[in-house]
C-alpha cells in the first residue's frame, strides 16, 4: 500500500538577522499510512513545527524549502506552483493552530470563518456548509453548536476556539490534519476534553493526522506512531508502545525519564525547626479600592499557610486560580490588602518599601521567563555582582571570588560570566537567575513557575539543582507552578487554589490522597504516559461542569 | 546537557551575527559619509570659502554656474557657494543644539514617568501630549511674533517643539522596559529610583534613542530651514539654508541656482540621515520603529 | 455599541477639550510674552503717556493675565475675536473669506491625495519586497526628508519653468472659468498633495504590513485561500482602522505643509494672513489664526484616535 505522506531528505533554510543561511531541518525522512496519526515530539527549536508546515508546502516567512521531496496524497508539494498548493491546502491537509485565538480573524463570525474553506474550493453551498459545520461542532462536544457559530472569536473561551479550529480544518473532509500544539496553551482539566473531542472525531473519519507537541504524554494518548527530534533531524521513530516501552535513543530515554515520579522523601520530617513564614488572611488583588478597603478584583482571597525552616511548600493552581498574585503578595510587589505576614518571626511590611534590606535579602524571588528578569544589556557578571555590593558591600576582589562560587554553584562554566543573558541557552539562563537569588543568601526562595517555559529535559535538571542546593545551603522554597509532577518532585506540602482560595492543603510524604473534588479533579487530568490513560479515564462530568471554563 | 539544541546550533551565528551586525552597509556608509562633510565644513567655512559671504563680486546677479562661482550669485550678486558652507554653520549647529536640548530633556523626563508611574507620569504625558497637539510651525510663528527671532530663541523654541515627540519615544520604551521582570527584581532587592533608571533601563533603550535624536534631527532642520523660509528664522545678515532659498526665491521664475542649491543642501543633509539610520544594524534600530 | 466604546470615545472628548484649553492657555501666553509695551508699539515711540494708558485701559492691558485670558476666551466662544491692532476690523470679517479659502485648498488637497495614497500605500504593502515597494519607498522617504518649500519650488521649476504648463505664482482675484481655476490651485494643489501623500503612503503601508503578519493571515493561507481574497477579505477589514487613523493623521501634516505653501504661492488663505499678522505683530488676529490651526490639528487627530476605537472588533 503506498503511504498517504511520504517525505524525503527534506532540508529547510532559514535566513538569520545578520543575512546568514542556516539548515534547520537537516535532512528528514518520514511516511505516514492512511488514517495514521503521527506524532513529532521534540523541545523548541526541534523543526517539529518546521517540518508539519512543509506537509502544506508552507514555510515561514524567513524559511525556505532548499531540499528533498513532500508528498501528499501522490502530489510533491515542493514542486507545485503556489496555485496549486492552494488546492491541496484546505482540501487535502488542513491545519489546526496553537493558537487559535490568534488564528481566528477577530473582524468576522466564527461560522464565516468555519466555512471559509467550503467557500474558497467550492465544496458545497453555503446552507449545506453550515448544516456540515454544525455537526462537527456537535461532534467536537461544543456547547450550543446550533448558535456557537454566529459569534465573534473573542467571545467564546480559548478551549473552544481550540475545538472549533479543528472544525475549521475538518469541513473540508482533508485526508491528514496537522495538529500544531494544539492544547499547550490550555489548562490540563480543559486539555482532557479538548484531546477526547479530537481523538473521537479523527478516529471516526479515519483521518490521518499529525501531531505536533513537546508533551509525551498528551501524545501517548492520540498517536499511532511517534518520531523524535532534536536539532532538525530524526532521533527515533518507532510505534507509540515501541517508543514508551523500549526506547533505543539515549536522547528518547531522558525524554521518558523526565516523566520518571522522583519522589521527595529525603528531608526528615520529624525535624521541625520552627516556622520561617506564616501568612494570615491574605487578600490582594486589582483595581481601585472599594468601600470596604478591599480592590475590586481580589485574586487572592483568605489564604493562610505556613513554611517550616528547611522544607517546601507548593502552589498549585490552573491559570487565573490567583497563585501567582499570592507570590507577589508575599514578594510585596503588589502591597497585599487584609492580611499578616509573618517572616522569621517579625511582622513584614505589605509593600516592599516598607521592608528593611535584611528583610528583602533573605527572601528572594525567582520569576517564570529567565529572558525578562535577566537585564539583556548586562553581562552576567554584572548581574550577579549587583547583589553582592547591595547587600554584602564585598570589594572587588572578594566579588569575583564569590562569582565564581555562585557560578559553580548552579553548575555553570565559569567563563560564562563575560557572557551576555542572550548567548545562553534557557536551561542557563534560568540557572543564573537562580544564582542571583542565591547571592543575597536568603533564606526563603519563592520560586514562580521557573519551569514552566523550560523543555522537560532541561526543567529536570532544574529542579534536581534546587534540590541538591536545599541539601547544601538549608534553605527553604516555594514553589509555585500549574504543573503537578514538578511540585510534586520536590514538596512537603502542597496548596491547591481555586479561584483565589486555598482550598486543599496536601502532605505527598504521608501519602494523603486528596480529599478535596477540585484537587482530585486537577489531579487526575494531568496525563499519564499510558497510551490507555485518556479512554479509561473516568471524570465525573457534574465536577467537570463545575470547576472548568471550558 | 543543560544546553538546548536550538541554542548550540544558532549560537555560533548569533555571534558573528554580533560582529558583522554593527558592519553598514553602502547605503549607510554613504549617508554617514555625507553627515560628516557637512559636520567638517560647518567646522572649517570660514577657512574654506572662496570669497567673503557679504561681498558683492559677480557683476551680474542670479549667476549661472561658472567657474568662479560654482553654485552661481545671489540676487545681489554674492558667491552662492561661500554662502552655502557658511549657511551650513547656522543649519547644522542650531539644529544639533537644539536636538540635544530636545532629546536630553525628553528621555530623562520619559524614564522619570515610566518608572515613577502614578500621578506624576499622568501629568507630565498630559501636559506634554497637549503640547504635541500645536504643530510645530504655528508654534514657532507665534513664539517668534511674541519675542522677536535670535539663535538662542530659536534654539530654545525648536527644542521646546521636539520634547514631547522624544519625551513619547522614550517613555513608551522605557514603560515596556519597566515592566520587565529584571526591574522588579531591582526594585524588591530595595534600589532607588536613580539606579533604576541609569543602570537596568538607559542600557537597555540607549541604541533605539540614538536612532530616534537622528530622526528628530532631521524634523528640526526642516522645521528650523521652514522658519527661515518664513523669515521668521535667523536673520539678515546671516543666513541659514532656509533664509538662502528666501533671499532667492524671486529667481525662481529664472530657474536661478541659487534658489536650488540651498534646498539641495538641505536635502542632501536629511536623506543621508535617514539613509543612516535605515540602514543601521537591526540591533539598534528594532526597537526604534 | 455599548458602554465600554462609549465610555472610551467619551474619554477621549474629554481629553481633547482639557487639550484644547491647555492649548489655549499656550497661545495666549506666548503672544503676550512680547517684550515691550503693546500700546506703545501701536501708538509709536512718539505718543504721549496719556495717550498710551488711554489705549491701555481700552485694550485692558493693565488687568491680570488671567482675567485677560478668561475674557478672551469668554469672547472666542461668543464668537467675538477682538479687533484687529493693524487695520482696526474684526478679527472674525478678516478671517471669514479666508478660512473659506483655504479649507477649499485642503479639500482639494484630500481628494487628490487620499485616493492617490491609499492605493499606492496598500499596493506598495501587497508586493512588499518587490521593485515596486522598493520604489515607492524610497520616493516617500526623499519626499518626507526635504522641506515643503523645496517640494514647491520644485514644481515651479518642472511645471512653469521648463514645461510651461502653469503660471508660477497663483492670483485667486477673481476666478471665471475653469482653467483660471486650475492656474490657481494647480501648483499649490500639487505640491501639498506630495507633501501629505508621502505621509499617508508611509503609514498606510505599515499599517497593512502590519495586519499581513498576523497568524490569521497565515491561517487563510493556509485554507488555501488566494492573494486576493487574504488581502480583501483578511488584512484590509482588520487594517481600515489603522489606514483611516492614518489618513486623519496624514491630513493634519495639510497645516505645517499650507502655511508654506501659501505664503510661497501667494494664496488668499488663512496661513496667509497668519504669516501677515506676524510681520506687523497683529496679537489678536495671530491668536485666531492660531486657534484656527490647533483646533484644526486636535480635531484631526482626535478623530484618527476615536476611529480606532471604534474600529477594534473586540470591543463590538
Amino acid at each position: 500500500m503506498i503511504n498517504l505522506v511520504e517525505i524525503c531528505d527534506l532540508k529547510v533554510e532559514a535566513t538569520t538577522d545578520s543575512g546568514r543561511r542556516v539548515e534547520i531541518i537537516k535532512g528528514v525522512s518520514l511516511s505516514i499510512a492512511e488514517g495514521e496519526i503521527v506524532a513529532l515530539i521534540g523541545e523548541s527549536g526541534s523543526g517539529k513545527t518546521t517540518i508539519a508546515l512543509t506537509l502544506m508546502g508552507h514555510a515561514r516567512p524567513g524559511c525556505r524549502i532548499s531540499g528533498g521531496s513532500v508528498s501528499v496524497a501522490g502530489k510533491d508539494l515542493v514542486a507545485l506552483t503556489e496555485k496549486q498548493r492552494a488546492k491541496v491546502r484546505g482540501t487535502e491537509v488542513a491545519y489546526v493552530p496553537q493558537s487559535a485565538a490568534a488564528a481566528f480573524n477577530p473582524a468576522t463570525t466564527i461560522m464565516d470563518q468555519v466555512i471559509e474553506v467550503t467557500r474558497i474550493h467550492g465544496l458545497m453551498s453555503p446552507d449545506e456548509a453550515r448544516t456540515r459545520a454544525v455537526e462537527l461542532f456537535r461532534a467536537l462536544s461544543l456547547p450550543e453548536p446550533e448558535t456557537i457559530g454566529s459569534r465573534y472569536p473573542h467571545q467564546v473561551s480559548g478551549g473552544q476556539l481550540q475545538r472549533l479550529a479543528a472544525a475549521m480544518a475538518l469541513i473540508g473532509d482533508p485526508k491528514l490534519v496537522i495538529f500544531d500544539e494544539p492544547t499547550t496553551a490550555l489548562d490540563v482539566t480543559t486539555q482532557i476534553e479538548v484531546l477526547r473531542a479530537f481523538k473521537a472525531v479523527m478516529k471516526k473519519g479515519g483521518i490521518a493526522g499529525v501531531y505536533v507537541s513537546h508533551d509525551l504524554a498528551v501524545v501517548a494518548q492520540i498517536a499511532d506512531r511517534i518520531v523524535v527530534l532534536k536539532g532538525g533531524e530524526t532521533q527515533e521513530t518507532g510505534t507509540t508502545e515501541e517508543i514508551l516501552n523500549a526506547a533505543k535513543h539515549p536522547y528518547t530515554r531522558e525524554l521518558l525519564a523526565a516523566f520518571e515520579p522522583k519522589p521527595r522523601g529525603t528531608v526528615s520530617p520529624e525535624a521541625a525547626r520552627g516556622s520561617l513564614l506564616k501568612i494570615e488572611d491574605l487578600v490582594a488583588g486589582y483595581g481601585r479600592r472599594q468601600a470596604d478597603g478591599l480592590p475590586l478584583v481580589r485574586a487572592v482571597e483568605h489564604v493562610s499557610l505556613k513554611v517550616e525552616k528547611g522544607r517546601n511548600l507548593g502552589i498549585i493552581g490552573e491559570s487565573g486560580c490567583g497563585k501567582s498574585t499570592l507570590a507577589r503578595a508575599i514578594a510585596g510587589i503588589l502591597p497585599a490588602a487584609v492580611g499578616k505576614i509573618v517572616f522569621d518571626g517579625k511582622e513584614l511590611g505589605r509593600s516592599a518599601r516598607d521592608r528593611s534590606r535584611d528583610q528583602l535579602r533573605e527572601m528572594q524571588i525567582v520569576f517564570q521567563y529567565a529572558d525578562t528578569a535577566l537585564n539583556p544589556a548586562k553581562s552576567i557578571e554584572d548581574i550577579l555582582d549587583r547583589p553582592l555590593v547591595f547587600y554584602h558591600g564585598m570589594d572587588r576582589k572578594a566579588r569575583s571570588v564569590r562569582i565564581d562560587e555562585l557560578l559553580d554553584m548552579v553548575r555553570l562554566p565559569r567563563n560564562l560570566r563575560h557572557r551576555r543573558p542572550a548567548e545562553l541557552s534557557g536551561g542557563q539562563k534560568q540557572r543564573v537567575n537562580f544564582a542571583r537569588a542565591l547571592a543575597a543568601e536568603p533564606k526563603l526562595i519563592l520560586c514562580d513557575e521557573i519551569t514552566s517555559a523550560l523543555d522537560t529535559v532541561v526543567a529536570a535538571a532544574v529542579i534536581d539543582l534546587l534540590k541538591e542546593l536545599q541539601r547544601e545551603l538549608g534553605l527553604s522554597y516555594i514553589f509555585i507552578s500549574h504543573d503537578l509532577s514538578v511540585v510534586e518532585a520536590i514538596c512537603d506540602e502542597i496548596v491547591v487554589m481555586y479561584g483565589g482560595r486555598k482550598v486543599e492543603e496536601i502532605m505527598p510524604a504521608k501519602l494523603k490522597a486528596p480529599q478535596h473534588p477540585y484537587s482530585q479533579l486537577l489531579f487526575s487530568s494531568v496525563p499519564k504516559l499510558d497510551p490507555a490513560w485518556l479512554d479509561g479515564l473516568a471524570q465525573d462530568p457534574e465536577l467537570v461542569r463545575a470547576y472548568c471554563r471550558r | 546537557m543543560t544546553m538546548t539544541t536550538s541554542s548550540t546550533s544558532t549560537s555560533p551565528s548569533r555571534k558573528s551575527g554580533t560582529r558583522s551586525g554593527y558592519r553598514f552597509n553602502i547605503v549607510g556608509m554613504i549617508g554617514l559619509a555625507i553627515i560628516l562633510f557637512w559636520a567638517l565644513i560647518a567646522i572649517f567655512a570660514p577657512v574654506i570659502i572662496p570669497y567673503p559671504v557679504g561681498e558683492i563680486v559677480d557683476v551680474d546677479y542670479f549667476g549661472p554656474l561658472s567657474r568662479e562661482f560654482w553654485f552661481g550669485s545671489d540676487y545681489l550678486g554674492r558667491d552662492m557657494f561661500s554662502r552655502i558652507l557658511m549657511g551650513a554653520r547656522y543649519t547644522v549647529g542650531i539644529s544639533l543644539a537644539a536636538v540635544t536640548i530636545a532629546c536630553f530633556s525628553g528621555v530623562v523626563l520619559g524614564m522619570i514617568a515610566a518608572v515613577a508611574g502614578g500621578w506624576l507620569d499622568t501629568l507630565l504625558s498630559r501636559f506634554l501630549d497637549a503640547l504635541n497637539s500645536i504643530p510645530g510651525k504655528l508654534f514657532g510663528l507665534v513664539v517668534v511674533a511674541a519675542v522677536g527671532s535670535s539663535i538662542p530663541v530659536l534654539i530654545l523654541t525648536l527644542s521646546v517643539i521636539y520634547i514631547p515627540g522624544s519625551y513619547r519615544f522614550a517613555r513608551a520604551l522605557a514603560v515596556n522596559i519597566n515592566a520587565m521582570d529584571f526591574i522588579t527584581v531591582a526594585r524588591i532587592r530595595g534600589e532607588n529610583t536613580f539606579y533604576l533608571i541609569r543602570s537596568e533601563i538607559l542600557p537597555n533603550i540607549a541604541g533605539p534613542v540614538l536612532a530616534d535624536l537622528g530622526l528628530r534631527f532631521v524634523f528640526i532642520v526642516l522645521l528650523l530651514s521652514g522658519l527661515s523660509f518664513l523669515g521668521l528664522g535667523v536673520q539678515p545678515p546671516y543666513a541659514d539654508w532656509g533664509a538662502l532659498v528666501r533671499e532667492n526665491i524671486g529667481g525662481l521664475p529664472f530657474g536661478a541656482p541659487a534658489v536650488m542649491f540651498p534646498s539641495l543642501a538641505i536635502a542632501s543633509l536629511t536623506i543621508s540621515v535617514n539613509l543612516l539610520i535605515d540602514n543601521l544594524p537591526q540591533k539598534i534600530r528594532d526597537r526604534s520603529e | 455599541m455599548n458602554n465600554p466604546v462609549l465610555s472610551l470615545v467619551l474619554s477621549r472628548l474629554l481629553i481633547a477639550v482639557v487639550t484644547l484649553l491647555i492649548v489655549s492657555f499656550a497661545v495666549f501666553f506666548a503672544t503676550t510674552l512680547l517684550p515691550g509695551d503693546t500700546a506703545t508699539i501701536l501708538l509709536g515711540q512718539a505718543a504721549t503717556p496719556e495717550a498710551v494708558a488711554g489705549l491701555r485701559a481700552a485694550m485692558h492691558l493693565d488687568e491680570p493675565a488671567l482675567l485677560r485670558f478668561l475674557r478672551w476666551i469668554v469672547g472666542l466662544l461668543h464668537g467675538d475675536l477682538g479687533t484687529s491692532y493693524a487695520n482696526e476690523m474684526p478679527v472674525a470679517d478678516l478671517i471669514a473669506g479666508r478660512f473659506i479659502n483655504t479649507l477649499k485648498l485642503a479639500g482639494v488637497t484630500a481628494l487628490f491625495s487620499v485616493p492617490i495614497a491609499l492605493t499606492l500605500g496598500i499596493t506598495a504593502a501587497m508586493l512588499r519586497g518587490s521593485l515596486y515597494d522598493r520604489i515607492v519607498t524610497v520616493l516617500t522617504i526623499g519626499v518626507i526628508s526635504v522641506p515643503e518649500f523645496m517640494v514647491a519650488t520644485s514644481a515651479v521649476l518642472i511645471f512653469a519653468v521648463y514645461l510651461k504648463w502653469l503660471p508660477a505664482l497663483s492670483f485667486a482675484n477673481e476666478i471665471h472659468t475653469v482653467s483660471e481655476m486650475l492656474r490657481v490651485y494647480a501648483m499649490p494643489v500639487i505640491t501639498l498633495t506630495f507633501v501629505v501623500s508621502a505621509q499617508m503612503i508611509r503609514m498606510t503601508r505599515a499599517a497593512v504590513i502590519e495586519t499581513l503578519n498576523t497568524p490569521y493571515v497565515e491561517m487563510a493561507l493556509l485554507k488555501g485561500a488566494s492573494r486576493s481574497r487574504i488581502v480583501f477579505r483578511h488584512a484590509l477589514p482588520n487594517a481600515l482602522g489603522p489606514i483611516v487613523n492614518a489618513v486623519a493623521l496624514s491630513l493634519s501634516y495639510l497645516l505645517g505643509g499650507v502655511i508654506i505653501v501659501e505664503t510661497i504661492f501667494n494664496y488668499p488663505g488663512i496661513a496667509k494672513l497668519m504669516v501677515d499678522a506676524v510681520a506687523t505683530r497683529d496679537l489678536p488676529l495671530i491668536q485666531s489664526c492660531a486657534m484656527i490651526f490647533c483646533v484644526g490639528y486636535l480635531f484631526l487627530i482626535t478623530a484618527a484616535d476615536i476611529i480606532a476605537i471604534l474600529s477594534n472588533p473586540r470591543l463590538r
